[in-house]
């Protein structure tokens, strides 16, 4: 039973790292219906970041929650500043090309960011500084629960709801959903189109800077080629909640990190990403636009 | 429009002019080749023994070359594909004309790119794959490393005999056949000391997350873990063993050998061992110059990829000199023979030339190499022992010679 | 007409076997390489097009099918096909006349194979659409590398080596014009305007009576049987597979081509293909940039070219046949 409940703890903690990128993803999807694959190396660039800033500021050797903040702060302006560049360099003069040409862009920029990182950071692993002491929550019974873990599924449940909240009730959010709609008709509602793919751009890059710094706590190891893999399961997992909706980007994150962990822990850790993704395959054959995704007739 | 036609017009020139760039004039130099993953998903090893290699290679040329003849080396990047490997290694062969190749770390890539040095019978060297099977490939395939099975012993034997344990748990790299070999071969080993392997998982190189597979191997109860993995995981993975409680010896093997190794995993690697070629507090000469250089050139400690890489080229080096093809009179010969020859490469990089270096590169016989006194047998793989380390505070702590 | 075609096939065939007959001995192995390269991927590139380009279906998972088709081959000739070589030769007299014939059963099983799983793959096809339909595909080629690195008889993690040396410039040639021709028909066929239709509007098709996941799936057993031969073709070349070959960055690599070259221009999959095998390689002499240099490449190309270098699929479609009618003209 303990080992159970510990699985449990591991794939909820995972699965809310999972949750924050795919948050990201979706934001950007459900505007501008162009899947982002440079928001992984965003990702990464967020926890090199965050790397530089916790040496700046002289963290390493004794955390403080102010230095936390700074240096969380630090990252999303940062990939902030990256998600504005790359929307307005690379993604904006392809508005009124095919999808798919965009997406072989936002491909080049991926690839863009991994060389240029491996060879600005150099290609060995290093390892992301403690910006928040260890603590154990819970340690009896053969189970335990660290306050980073607690820290991780905290902030990026508060990042949904305040993401999901700016989204409903802000007057840029509703613009959001405006576009997201029908981008002709919002403009002509005098909706800046171009202003608000990029704050929304803005936005995913920042959160995906945040999920850095989180996942910096608990998997304390950053190297250029960090955002491939998470950055294709959290993009999985945005379209298994249903790509656009954020709540469904929170909840198809738990169900990627859950099933993972489950999987390896009762199942065979061999075959991990192969029954992973038959579930996510198996999910999509009944759901075909995911669980809680409303979009449908979509064009490819 | 224009504007497009301007853009092509200036990649073209981009192209131009990068061929013409490559023409370089030739000179009166030994040619070799290195192919590496220097770029892609195991860039960092590629990279590491490319450094070593960089370090033998300015060791030779401030001496004066081989006989006086300077060394250049081509370096290929094969992006850590298999197919970029065989092609990188036909175009050292076929375009630069090498003498010798070097590389690969990976078993796979140097199974991609061996045969075709076997084909062409170019001798090679790989300085850091494991696997058996490479230099089956055929006679002019060397390596200078360990092989799998040795250092799956090794660790076997250890675990049983010196650290007394009966239960092992193995968590090994799934898409490494590095890894996947170790852990087969010190299954065996183990089993046959009277162990047990009662636990087996797995992850996949590059992941950050290794909480699932060890809590499950926690509940199992075992005495000890082996991790045959590299140290970008394996730092990760000490970490979050210890996080979750799991306080017994974690060891492993060479591929854990790095400064990151203990950057990443800090006090969690109190109580966990690992093979390695050699120790840095050895006092050999041969050591302690390369640990100087190393860290004067880059400053950093080297990992276990950069000190094979120095000895691949350095053994390379010295098979050349032994095979006397760069004597004043085999020179001559060779230019004698090809009228045609422009320059010292196109003289003496003939199959003849070539397989002297490959029966000097097999007569080699306790080279002092950094990472211990090598002997190629006669499958053509390095002999030499193997000695294990346990890190304590941080820094690293002889333990015990095992030999093969 | 059709004496004609034969003695057209017969000349084309005839031509191949003097090519590869002079190339090997006269090129260097290195360019030969590229040369060899550039054939296989100009098959996954044209098949990925009736997949992606001319049907519409977002599929990311090409490189499963190649390593499906890539293993199948070789665990065929590497098994049972070397060992067949001595009783065939004693049938058909010439050793490598038996080769060629094995060979030629082994891709063919590695194609059907690989249409097979396009035939699985393809069913989801029906339910799923855009994105999805590339997420799904995703985890195909996932589950298929994840597969195949737990098969023992075929390497595992090791990867499969000394596999037969089978593949020539003749077979990949052959197999080349093959796949250009087969899919060219076929959208120039009946077939053809429903899987433009299917891409164009599949609702609008779908009332014209078109069955538009016949045709879905139709493009993927096709895609996916060429697909299969390429990655046969691939394995029998380089001696050895591994699954790092077979990433979906190899499937994103064969989208570049598509992409780039023009979705639905099967001249301009193939310029494509040339231009990403090549370049590469030219990249070379800048060293540690090389693979910067190269996505920067990219990003320009697409920000230049957003519709392909070839994106009217008219004009790409009649230069074609241009290109067939005077070789026709000059074989008289």
């Amino acid at each position: 039973m303990s080992e159970f409940l510990q699985q449990l703890i591991n794939g909820i903690a995972w699965g809310s790292i999972y949750a924050l990128i795919a948050l990201g993803y979706t934001m950007v999807y459900g505007v501008l219906r162009l899947i982002n694959f440079a928001h992984g190396d965003v990702y990464m660039v967020g926890a090199f970041a965050g790397f530089y800033a916790v040496k700046w500021l002289g963290l390493a050797q004794e955390p403080t929650i102010f230095g936390a903040v700074a240096v969380f702060l630090l990252s999303m302006g940062c990939c902030g500043i990256l998600g504005f560049v790359i929307e307005r360099g690379a993604y904006k003069p392809l508005r009124k090309a095919p999808r798919l040409t965009a997406l072989i862009t936002a491909i080049g920029v991926s690839l863009f960011l991994e060389n240029a990182g491996q060879l600005i950071f150099g290609a060995d692993p290093k390892f992301f500084p403690q910006i928040i002491a260890k603590k154990d929550v819970i340690s009896s019974g053969g189970i335990i629960l660290t306050n980073q873990q607690v820290i991780v599924l905290g902030v990026s449940l508060l990042l949904m709801v305040s993401l999901q909240l700016f989204v409903l009730k802000t007057k840029t959010g509703k613009a959001m959903r405006a576009v997201s709609f029908n981008r002709e008709a919002a403009s002509l509602m005098g909706i800046s189109v171009d202003r608000i793919i990029s704050i929304t751009f803005v936005l995913g890059s920042a959160l995906a800077g945040a999920a850095a710094i989180l996942v910096g706590l608990t998997n304390p190891k950053i190297e250029p080629l960090m955002g491939i893999m998470p950055g294709i399961k959290a993009f999985v997992a945005a379209v298994l909640g249903g790509i656009g909706n954020i709540p469904g980007a929170m909840l198809g994150g738990m169900i990627m990190g859950i099933a993972e962990v489950m999987v390896v822990g009762y199942l065979s850790s061999t075959y991990r990403d192969a029954i992973a993704f038959a579930i996510l395959i198996l999910i999509l054959l009944f759901k075909p636009s995911g669980l809680l995704g409303g979009f449908t007739g979509e064009k490819a | 429009m224009k504007r497009n036609s301007k853009i092509w017009w200036g990649l073209a020139l981009a192209v131009v002019s990068m061929v013409l760039f490559s023409c370089a004039k030739k000179e009166d130099v030994v040619i070799l080749g290195e192919f590496g993953s220097l770029t892609g998903g195991t860039a960092t090893f590629g990279k590491s023994t490319q450094r070593g290699i960089e370090m033998a290679l300015e060791e030779v040329n401030k001496a004066g070359g081989i006989q006086g003849k300077p060394v250049r080396i081509v370096v290929e990047d094969d992006q850590s594909k298999p197919e970029e490997a065989a092609t990188a290694v036909k175009k050292l062969v076929n375009q630069d004309k090498v003498l010798m190749v070097l590389g690969e770390v990976a078993s796979s890539r140097s199974l991609a790119g061996a045969p075709i040095c076997q084909e062409a019978k170019v001798p090679m060297i790989t300085p850091s794959s494991t696997n058996p099977k490479v230099t089956q490939v055929g006679d002019y395939i060397f390596r200078v490393c360990f092989l799998d099975p040795f250092q799956g012993e090794v660790m076997a034997k250890f675990a049983r005999n010196t650290l007394k344990t009966s239960k092992a748990a193995i968590l090994k790299d799934i898409k490494n056949d590095y890894s996947v070999g170790l852990a087969q071969f010190f299954t065996e080993t183990f089993k046959n000391l009277g162990g047990a392997v009662i636990a087996e998982e797995s992850y996949s190189e590059g992941d950050i997350e290794f909480r699932a597979q060890l809590t499950s191997l926690k509940a199992k109860k075992p005495d000890v873990i082996f991790i045959p993995g590299y140290y970008t995981e394996v730092g990760l993975i000490a970490r979050q063993a210890r996080d979750l409680g799991i306080t017994i010896p974690l060891i492993g093997g060479d591929g854990w050998d790095s400064p990151r190794l203990i950057e990443i995993g800090g006090k969690a690697l109190e109580n966990t061992y690992y093979s390695n070629h050699y120790t840095p507090d050895d006092p050999r000469p041969e050591v302690q110059k390369f640990l100087a250089d190393f860290k004067a050139k880059y400053n950093e400690i080297p990992d276990a990829m950069a000190p094979l890489g120095y000895d691949a080229a350095r053994i390379a080096f010295d098979a050349i000199k032994r095979s006397g093809i760069l004597d004043e009179k085999n020179i001559k010969d060779a230019y004698r023979q090809n009228t045609q020859a422009k320059s010292l490469m196109e003289a003496i990089n003939t199959p003849g030339n070539r397989e002297r270096i490959r029966d000097a590169l097999a007569q080699t016989k306790d080279f002092p190499g950094v990472t211990g006194l090598i002997t190629i047998d006669e499958n053509r793989n390095a002999k030499k022992a193997a000695v294990v380390l346990k890190i304590e505070d941080g820094k690293l702590k002889y333990v015990e010679t095992i030999s093969p | 007409m059709q004496f004609k075609k034969i003695i057209f096939i017969i000349l084309v065939l005839g031509f191949l076997l003097l090519v590869n007959y002079y190339v090997p001995r006269r090129m260097n192995p290195y360019l030969f390489q590229i040369l060899i390269l550039i054939g296989i991927n100009i098959i996954l590139a044209v098949s990925l097009n009736l997949i992606n380009g001319f049907t519409g279906q977002f599929s990311i998972g090409h490189a499963g099918f190649m390593a499906i088709g890539g293993y199948t081959s070789a665990f065929f000739t590497f098994y049972f096909g070397r060992n067949l070589v001595p009783s065939l030769t004693s049938i058909l007299l010439f050793p490598w006349l038996a080769k060629s014939v094995i060979f030629v059963s082994a891709l063919i099983l590695g194609g059907t194979l690989a249409a097979l799983a396009g035939l699985i793959v393809g069913i989801p096809s029906l339910r799923l659409k855009g994105d999805y339909l590339a997420i799904a595909t995703l985890g195909f080629g996932e589950i298929i590398r994840v597969l195949i690195l737990n098969i023992d008889a075929v390497g595992g993690a090791r990867g499969f080596a000394d596999i037969p040396g089978y593949t020539n410039l003749f077979w990949v040639l052959f197999f080349m014009l093959l796949t250009v021709v087969v899919i060219r028909n076929l959208i120039n066929s009946t077939h053809g305007r429903a899987f433009l239709s299917v891409r164009e509007d599949e609702v609008a098709a779908e009332a014209m009576g078109i069955n538009t996941t016949y045709y879905k799936v139709y493009a993927f057993v096709i895609g996916a049987f060429f697909a299969g031969i390429a990655g046969g073709l691939f394995g029998h070349y380089l001696m050895y597979l591994h699954t790092n070959s077979f990433t979906f960055m190899r499937s994103i690599e064969i989208i570049i081509m598509v992409v780039l070259g023009g979705m639905g221009s099967i001249t301009g999959s193939i310029l494509a293909a040339i231009i990403f095998t090549i370049l590469p390689e030219f990249l070379r002499v800048v060293k540690d940039y090389r693979m910067v240099i190269y996505s920067l490449i990219l990003i320009i190309l697409m920000l230049t070219r957003p519709q392909g270098i070839f994106g009217l699929k008219e004009f790409s479609l009649l230069t074609i046949r241009n290109i067939f009618v005077r070789k026709e003209q000059v074989a008289k």
